[in-house]
C-alpha cells in the first residue's frame, strides 16, 4: 500500500472528526505561533539596540566622581594629556564640554529655560547627532569664542513653533550676551531640552569655571581597541590626579561598550526567557496532540481490527496514524508559522504607529524552523507511540475490543 | 482447500484456562457450502477465527490449500487474508462514517488492486445495492449494511468465504436475501463456511458441521 493511500485515509480519519482535529491543531498553532512571535520581538529590539547604540560602541565617557570627597576637578590640562598621541595611541578624539543652565531669550518676546552645553567642533559625531538645518560650529568658531548657537528640538518648538527653518539666523539673547542660531539638531528622544555652543563662549559668557570641563568623551580607534584605550586614559588621569590605587579614583571612565553588552545580554536572556515560554505552550500543545492521539487510537481500535482482518498489513495501520499525527502537528506547525510571521509583521507595523520609534520585530528563520521541528518531532513521537501499539495488535483482539 | 489437524484453542485468563476448541480435526474441500451449528459458547467463532487467519491454533496444525499457517509472520497472515479469504460478521463490522463503495474499496486498497472504482461498483451491483454506493452504514438497513459487508468479502475475488453468524441480526426476508448471495456465490465455485444457529439458515448448506464443547460432535451431508 502506498503512503499516498495512507494519506487519504488518514485525512478521511481527521475529517471524520473536524472539530476535534481543529482543536488540537490549536494547541500547536498557539505555541507555534508563540514562539515565532516572542523571538521576532525580541531580535527586532535587540537589532534597535544596536542600531541605536551601536554608534556609541567606540566611547568613553569620563566625569568627575562626585562621591570622592577632595576629588580633583577634570581640566583643559587633562585634556591637552589625553590628547598626546604618545601616551594614548589607541585614542582618536577627545571631546571635552561644559555644562549648566541657561535661559534663552527672543527679541520679539518668549522665553526658554533649557539645559546648556560648551563643546568643541566634532560634537555632532561624538554624540552622534544630526542637524535638521543650518550648520554646527566649526573648529576656527570654537577657538575664537563665536557668540553662536545650535537650538535642541524644545527650545525650538517653544520659541518658533518648531519651525527650525524660521529659527534659522535669528538672533537670540542668552543670558547677558546675544547669539545668533546657525542650527538646530534633530531630535534623540533623550537630549532635546539643550542649547549648544563653543565651550569657551559658554565659559566666558555665561557659566564661567576658569579651565575646569564637566565631562570628556573619548573615542577610541576603533570599537576593538576600547579596553586598551580605557587603560591609556585611566593611566593618563591617574598619573596627573596622583593615584596609585584603582579604587583611590576621583573620575568614573565607563567605556559604553561594556553597557552596551550587559544590555545586550539582558535582553537576549530575556528573548530566550520568553521563547523558553513560549516553547512550554508549544510542548502543552504537543501533548495535546499525543492525547488525542491515544484517545483516537483507543476507539478506533475495532477500526483497526476490521482493517486488519480485510488484509491491511502492520506498515499500513502505522502509517495511518501515523500520517493523522503528522497531518496534525504539520498542518498545525505551517499555521502557526503563517499567523506567527502575520502577527509579527501586523503587530509591528501596528505598533509602529501608535509608539515612535518602536522596534520592527523581526521574525527568526531559526525560530521557524525550530519551532515547526519540535511540532513535527513530537507529532512523531506522540502519534508512533499509539500508533505502533495499535498496528502491532492481533486482528481478533482489535474486533473484540467494545 | 482446508485442512485443520488436531486443533486446540486455549485461552488462558489468569489462573483458569479454557479450551475452547479440543483436537478438531476437519477438511473442507474447494467449492463446499458448509454451515457450522452449536450451542453458544461451542467454539464457534473460535474456530472461525482460526480458519480466517484472524488467530493461530495453540496446537494441532492448520493447512490452507496446502501450506500450513502456524508460523507465519503477522504480515503474512495479512496477506493470506488479503488474497484468499472474505470475511463477513455477524455485527457487519462495516467502518462508519464511510460510504458502502468506500468500504467496498477498502480490502483492494490493501491488496493493491487497480480499477477499484469499477469493480467495488460491480461488487454492489452484485448484491443488489447499485443505487446505494454513496450511503453511509448509518443510513442503511441491517440487511443492506450486511449484503455491503458481502460485497466487501467477495470484491477480491477470494476462494473462501466465511461468515461468523451472518444473519444473526437480520430480519427473515433480509436472511433470504444473503442466503441467496451465498448460494449464488457458491455456484460459482467459492468456498463457503458460515456458522449459524438458525436451522432454516443451515438448510441452504450441503453439509452442516456441529460443535459441543470445542469438539465435532456432528458431520452430515445431504
Ligand atoms: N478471547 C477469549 N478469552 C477467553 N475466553 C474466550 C475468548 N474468546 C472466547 N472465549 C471462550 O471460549 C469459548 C468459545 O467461545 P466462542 O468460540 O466465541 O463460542 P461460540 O462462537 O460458539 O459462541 C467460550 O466459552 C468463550 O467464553
Ligand atoms: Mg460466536
Amino acid at each position: 500500500m502506498s503512503l499516498w493511500e495512507s494519506a487519504r485515509i488518514a485525512i478521511r480519519g481527521l475529517r471524520g472528526n473536524t472539530l476535534r482535529s481543529a482543536l488540537t491543531m490549536l494547541g500547536i498553532i498557539i505555541g507555534v505561533a508563540a514562539v515565532i512571535v516572542l523571538v521576532a520581538f525580541g531580535n527586532g529590539l535587540q537589532t534597535y539596540v544596536a542600531g541605536a547604540f551601536g554608534p556609541l560602541a567606540n566611547q568613553i565617557q569620563i566625569t568627575k566622581d562626585q562621591q570622592v570627597t577632595g576629588a580633583k576637578d577634570l581640566t583643559d590640562a587633562d585634556v591637552r594629556a589625553l590628547r598626546s598621541p604618545s601616551r594614548t595611541p589607541a585614542v582618536a578624539a577627545v571631546n571635552p564640554s561644559v555644562s549648566g543652565a541657561a535661559s534663552i531669550q527672543l527679541a520679539g518676546g518668549g522665553q526658554v529655560r533649557t539645559s546648556l552645553t560648551g563643546t568643541e567642533a566634532d560634537y555632532l559625531e561624538v554624540a552622534n547627532r544630526e542637524l535638521v538645518v543650518g550648520s554646527f560650529f566649526d573648529a576656527q568658531q570654537a577657538t575664537n569664542k563665536a557668540k553662536v548657537v545650535v537650538l535642541g528640538p524644545n527650545p525650538v518648538a517653544t520659541l518658533f513653533g518648531g519651525q527650525a527653518g524660521e529659527a534659522l539666523g535669528e538672533q537670540v539673547r542668552i543670558g547677558r550676551t546675544t547669539f545668533r542660531v546657525i542650527g538646530v539638531l534633530a531630535g534623540n528622544g533623550q537630549q532635546d531640552d539643550i542649547a549648544v555652543m563653543p565651550l569657551g563662549a559658554a565659559r566666558s559668557y555665561l557659566l564661567g569655571g576658569g579651565d575646569v570641563v564637566s565631562s570628556i568623551t573619548v573615542r577610541a580607534v576603533s570599537p576593538e581597541v576600547v579596553p586598551q584605550a580605557l587603560e591609556q586614559v585611566q593611566a593618563v588621569l591617574d598619573q596627573r590626579h596622583g593615584i596609585r590605587e584603582p579604587q583611590d579614583r576621583d573620575f568614573s571612565a565607563t567605556a559604553l561598550q561594556s553597557l552596551l553588552d550587559q544590555f545586550s545580554q539582558v535582553l537576549t536572556i530575556v528573548t530566550i526567557f520568553v521563547a523558553g515560554v513560549a516553547g512550554i505552550s508549544l510542548l502543552v500543545g504537543s501533548i495535546g496532540v499525543a492525547n488525542i492521539m491515544l484517545v483516537t487510537v483507543t476507539e478506533r481500535t475495532r477500526e483497526i481490527g476490521i482493517r486488519k482482518a480485510i488484509g491491511a498489513r502492520y506498515r499500513a495501520i502505522l502509517q495511518q496514524f501515523l500520517i493523522e499525527a503528522m497531518v496534525l502537528s504539520g498542518v498545525g506547525g505551517i499555521i502557526g508559522i503563517l499567523l506567527g510571521i502575520g502577527l509579527s509583521l501586523g503587530a509591528g507595523a501596528v505598533l509602529g504607529q501608535l509608539v515612535d520609534e518602536f522596534p520592527a520585530p523581526a521574525v527568526s528563520v531559526g525560530s521557524v524552523v525550530l519551532a515547526f521541528g519540535v511540532s513535527l518531532v513530537i507529532g512523531l513521537l506522540a502519534g508512533g507511540f499509539p500508533a505502533n501499539r495499535a498496528a502491532r495488535m492481533r486482528p481478533i483482539d482489535a474486533l473484540r475490543h467494545q | 482447500m482446508i485442512e485443520l489437524e488436531h486443533v486446540s484453542k486455549v485461552y488462558s485468563t489468569g489462573a483458569v484456562s479454557l479450551r475452547a476448541l479440543d483436537d478438531v480435526t476437519l477438511r473442507i474441500g474447494n467449492g463446499e457450502l458448509v454451515a457450522v451449528m452449536g450451542p453458544s459458547g461451542s467454539g464457534k467463532s473460535t474456530m472461525m477465527n482460526i480458519l480466517g487467519c484472524l488467530d493461530v491454533p495453540s496446537e494441532g496444525s492448520y493447512l490452507l490449500d496446502g501450506e500450513p499457517v502456524a508460523g507465519l509472520s503477522e504480515n503474512r497472515l495479512a496477506d493470506v487474508r488479503s488474497r484468499k479469504i472474505g470475511f463477513v460478521f455477524q455485527s457487519f463490522n462495516l467502518l462508519p462514517r464511510t460510504s458502502a463503495i468506500r468500504n467496498v474499496e477498502l480490502p483492494m486498497v490493501y491488496a493493491g488492486t487497480s480499477n477499484r472504482r469499477r469493480r467495488a461498483q460491480q461488487a454492489l451491483e452484485r448484491v443488489g445495492l447499485g443505487d446505494r454506493t454513496d450511503h453511509q452504514p448509518n443510513q442503511l438497513s441491517g440487511g443492506q449494511q450486511q449484503r455491503v459487508a458481502v460485497a466487501r468479502a467477495l470484491v477480491t475475488d477470494p476462494a473462501m468465504i466465511l461468515a461468523d453468524e451472518p444473519t444473526g441480526n437480520l430480519d427473515t426476508t433480509s436472511t433470504v436475501d444473503v442466503m441467496n448471495l451465498f448460494v449464488e456465490l457458491n455456484e460459482a465455485g467459492r468456498t463457503i463456511v458460515l456458522i449459524t444457529h438458525e436451522p432454516e439458515v443451515a438448510e441452504f448448506a450441503q453439509r452442516v458441521v456441529t460443535l459441543r464443547d470445542g469438539r465435532i460432535v456432528g458431520d452430515e451431508r445431504r
